[in-house]
């Protein structure tokens, strides 16, 4: 038996908002703890590298790869997953906006663009397409070509920003 | 009318809210196995020994399956039963499933699959294309020739002529949702399969065979893929077949996910082919013959490789009228991953090889490219309104066929003899070049090239001709199955599959608007093949085609129904639906909800099937004549692009496409299957590179090594418009196919980066693709030095 799954580890951590206690095998991930011990399956595996952006979720403000981030690392942090922010309705106007914008085709990339979307959104300002190129560069789309995403982010910050039309 | 509506997807508010489930978040029963597959670490041998006594061992494991274990059929080919699930005696490629494991947790199976330790007496492998020609292995017995008029002596007797080698690398799907199948066993040996699959009847199929029941012992339901490309046609069948089988021998269910490494290692990719050309053409750059031989590495089993190579060769001419055409197809059999369909199915190989032919024949001229391409366009198929879109078909009036062209002119063929009735090039090229300045960009991207050393422009305007139909016609079939409640809701299942094409809202935005109701009254439900069966693939663009015109049947079966239960109730056969309602002459009108109640209480029934066979395809592959497809897409794509000299670097500066999706059935989810092809296309043709060593191993087989387009790849102008235009043929809505055409968009990147290369010297670029930064340097030396 190997080590990795002898290992366990007390963590404690809200979750959405909610308090959340477990014993987690050491080599867990965040992205697999929040999938199949809570059953959140808002974030999805997609790489499971770090590099494709679809496991994004929120951990103390930040947008966190949630496949790089071991849940025992998440002792004492407060972690948001796409349902619970829809739940809290803070992203409500960048959720409208994909819908509207048909920013997501197969939607496997969208929680966790969304995820890093929020990220830079609450730096607050209006930023423009490049800074949103950048910012998103870590998050793959194979569907979409990107360019709704961008229009989508475009048009909430503004919005936000109370100048944009939409 | 919720036809032609800019609808958003019909689970974008679910997607966006984290609620849509992929076969990963399905909860699953207590008790639920893992899977994971040993495989093999050489690509080419026999298994001389294999001990597994570790991996039995291993931590949560619970069974080990060999070949020698499968009840039944050891085979996940979709045809040529060539494809065994489990490796037998024979490995023909690194990664190729050797046994498979079923654990207590996926971790616990994929670790203890890699505690296997198989003994192989080893072959040399057969990996490129060299060396499969070589060795004679291939697929059919020889090259397969499709050829029109007598192209070598055009090609000897024209004036001018250009000879070149053309190599096309392969493309990863990248899904972002991996393969993944889940088994759940039920009473009576009966298995129920959820799979991320672009194919339910094909995995319905194999399950059965492999389970030794008859197909009705099996069900197999999709509601969504995270993408699929093509990579889920075939390549889902040996998850779903490996947790059908262990399903059943443990009666738990039985779950598979590729991890993403896996899923690179083991599954078929785009196939990369060798293009050897040589044309013949006149002072303007009409060609007057063209031979050329593809050479497609189909890897280690047939799965659709004849199909693809056919495709390739159907697309040769893209938009070009070949009087002398020659094309020559070996479809070769080497010890890598067998590749499989994947957007455009072949199309785009074809047509890229005909496009380079283009930009050689302009560069040996010394021509604008354009005006070579357009040299050789087909004749336009009506004259083109001055007005905005021009003519995709002319104005369709109902019950009126199409004007035809009376000019009496020969008709024009393609090289497989189908009469081109229906180009829109010459009005589709005219728009774009002058909405997106071609001219004066052409005339700014020499300035600037005069003027700058280091970072040279690139300026191409391509076209993309596509052929809309399985070439096996018999595929070109479908079925839907509709209900309609008491309470006036609609229930609405059919063949197809949703991999965020946005083809179950299309379709259900034909049964909303046969009802005359609003999309919202349309239930959208999982693919199923127990409600629809004996289903195509969705694939070869098809889906909204068949399944839209499959569901128009089944909804108007209802509503004649319904029609004449209420003609006959009020005396009135005036009976029109819209809004919402159903009206009955000028005197009475009744909520749907109010006739459906109706034709229940006169016990008419409210459910009904509908199927649908395409029209006027007819096609032997084996001659190379005949009408394969029923209609072509268009499209056009101009790309502005720049190079930096010294790094190989490329940016796409611009792009600018125009494309033809008939009479659009929702423009939104269209201009998204645009947008979306052209970035996949040019990330092929640019960026994304497959290596494999010369032991055979992939060693791109992550995403750490295998880069597709990011949001900071694509083009940071990007303007995309439909063409406004009805198909001439009669489909549904008159709409046209949009899933894989524009893809052939991303070719015009390839050939700007060309033309930047071109920028650096007098010799030809002859850029082989992917145009990675590597080669755009050896090019542009080359060019430099006028080779
Ligand atoms: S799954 Fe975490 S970055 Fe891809
Ligand atoms: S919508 Fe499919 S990956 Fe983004």
């Amino acid at each position: 038996m190997t080590e990795a799954f002898r290992d366990r580890i007390d963590i404690a951590l809200t979750v959405n908002g909610e308090q959340v206690e477990a014993r987690v095998p050491a080599g867990r991930h965040l992205v697999d703890f929040l999938r199949l011990d809570l059953g959140l399956t808002g974030a999805h595996a997609g790489c499971e590298h770090g590099v494709c952006g679809a496991c994004t979720i929120q951990v103390d403000g930040q947008a966190v790869r949630g496949c790089l981030m071991l849940a025992a690392q998440a002792d004492g942090a407060e972690v948001w997953t796409l349902e619970g922010l829809t739940e809290q309705g803070v992203i409500r106007d960048l959720q409208d906006a994909f819908v509207a914008r048909n920013a997501l085709q197969c939607g496997y990339c969208t929680p966790g663009m969304l995820a890093s979307i929020k990220e830079l959104l609450d730096m607050g300002g209006v930023p423009d397409r490049a800074t949103i190129r950048e910012h998103l560069s870590g998050n793959y789309c194979r569907c979409t070509g990107y360019e709704a995403i961008i229009d989508a982010v475009e048009t909430v910050a503004q919005a936000r920003a109370g100048k944009g039309a939409a | 009318m919720s036809v032609a509506s800019p609808l958003p997807h019909d689970a974008a508010r679910l997607h966006v809210t984290g609620q849509a489930r992929y076969v990963d978040d399905i909860p699953l029963p207590a008790g639920t196995l893992h899977l994971a597959f040993g495989l093999s670490g050489v690509a080419r041998g026999r298994i001389t020994g294999m001990d597994l006594s570790a991996v039995r061992m291993a931590p949560g494991v619970v069974m080990v399956l060999t070949a020698d274990d499968l009840p039944f059929a050891n085979d996940v080919s979709p045809s040529a039963h060539d494809e065994p699930l489990l490796a037998a005696g024979a490995v023909h490629y690194i990664g190729q499933p050797v046994f498979a494991v079923v654990a207590q947790s996926h971790l616990a199976a994929r670790r203890a699959a890699r505690l296997g330790r198989i003994d192989y007496a080893e072959e040399a492998p057969i990996l490129t294309i060299d060396q499969a020609q070589a060795a004679n292995s291939r697929f059919e017995d020889g090259p397969r020739i499709y050829s029109k008029g007598d192209a070598p002596a055009a090609i000897a007797a024209a004036p001018h002529r250009v000879k070149g080698r053309f190599e096309v690398g392969g493309q990863e799907h990248f899904y972002l949702e991996g393969q993944a199948a889940l088994a759940l066993p039920q009473e009576g040996g009966d298995m129920v399969v959820h799979s991320s699959t672009q194919h339910p009847t094909e995995i319905q199929h194999k399950v059965a065979e492999a389970l030794g029941v008859p197909m009705h012992a099996v069900r197999v339901e999709v509601r969504r893929m995270g993408g699929g490309f093509g990579g889920k046609e075939s390549q889902g069948n040996a998850l779903a077949v490996a947790c059908a089988v262990a399903a059943s021998m443990t009666g738990r269910p039985c779950k598979m996910r590729y991890d993403r490494d896996d899923d690179m290692v083991i599954t078929g990719k785009r196939h990369d082919f060798r293009i050897d050309y040589v044309a013949g053409f006149d002072d303007a750059g009409r060609v007057l013959g063209v031979d050329f031989v593809h050479h497609v590495r189909c890897g280690w089993a047939q799965d659709l490789s004849l199909p693809v190579a056919d495709r390739a060769m159907l697309h040769a001419d893209n938009a070009y009228l070949l009087e002398n055409a020659r094309i020559e197809s070996h479809r070769l059999k080497t010890n890598t991953q067998s590749a499989t369909a994947f957007r455009g199915f072949g199309g785009p190989q074809g047509m890229v090889g005909i496009e380079r032919v283009m930009d050689h024949i302009a560069h040996h001229l010394g021509r604008d490219p354009l005006e070579v391409r357009r040299a050789n366009y087909y004749a336009e198929a009506a004259p083109a309104a001055g007005g905005a879109g021009g003519l995709s078909a002319p104005p369709f009036t109902p019950g009126e066929r199409p004007p035809e062209d009376i000019s009496g002119k020969k008709k024009q063929t393609t090289p497989y003899g189908m009469e081109v009735e229906d180009f829109i090039l010459h009005a589709m090229t005219d728009r774009l070049a002058t909405e997106a300045g071609y001219d004066a960009r052409r005339q700014a991207v020499a300035a600037w090239n005069a003027a700058q050393p280091v970072l040279k422009r690139g300026l191409a305007l391509t076209p993309v001709k596509f052929g809309i139909s399985f070439t096996l016609t018999h595929l070109n079939q479908a079925g839907a199955l509709v209900h309609v409640y008491q309470d006036g809701s609609v229930h609405m299942n059919h063949g197809g599959t949703e991999m965020g094409q946005g083809l179950f809202q299309k379709v259900a935005q034909v049964a909303a608007a046969r009802f005359g109701l609003d999309v919202g009254a349309v239930k959208i439900t999982a693919t199923d093949t127990g409600k629809v069966p004996n289903t195509s693939a969705t694939a070869a663009s098809s889906g909204s085609d068949l399944n839209g015109m499959a569901v128009k049947a089944a909804c108007d079966t209802i509503r004649d129904r319904m029609a004449a239960h209420l003609a006959e109730r009020f005396g009135n056969d005036d009976i029109t639906f819209a809004d919402g309602c159903v009206h009955i002459g000028q005197d009475h009108t009744l909520t749907f909800a109010q006739a459906a109640q109706s034709a229940y209480a006169a016990r008419v029934s409210l459910s009904a099937t509908g199927f649908y066979a395409t029209p006027k395809v007819e096609w032997d592959r084996i001659k190379g004549q005949g009408r394969p497809f029923f209609y072509f897409a268009y499209g056009a794509a101009l790309t502005e692009v720049v190079i930096d000299t010294l790094t190989g670097e490329t940016r796409i500066l611009r792009a600018d496409l125009l494309h033809d999706a008939g009479a659009s059935l929702n423009p939104a989810l269209d201009i998204g299957q645009i947008e979306g092809g052209y970035v996949q296309g040019a990330g092929w043709l640019t960026m994304e590179e497959l290596v494999w060593d010369t032991k055979g191993q992939l060693r791109t087989h992550a995403p750490s090594t295998y880069k597709i387009p990011a949001v900071s790849d694509r083009p940071a102008v990007f303007n995309v418009g439909l063409w406004e235009g009805a198909n001439r043929e009669d489909t549904i809505y008159r709409s046209k196919a949009v899933g894989e055409p524009p893809f052939m968009l991303g070719i015009s990147a390839l050939m700007a980066i060309s033309d930047a290369v071109a920028a650096c010297g007098p010799g030809y670029p002859a850029l082989d693709a992917p145009a990675t930064p590597e080669r755009i340097l050896a090019a542009v030396r080359r060019v430099r030095d006028g080779i």
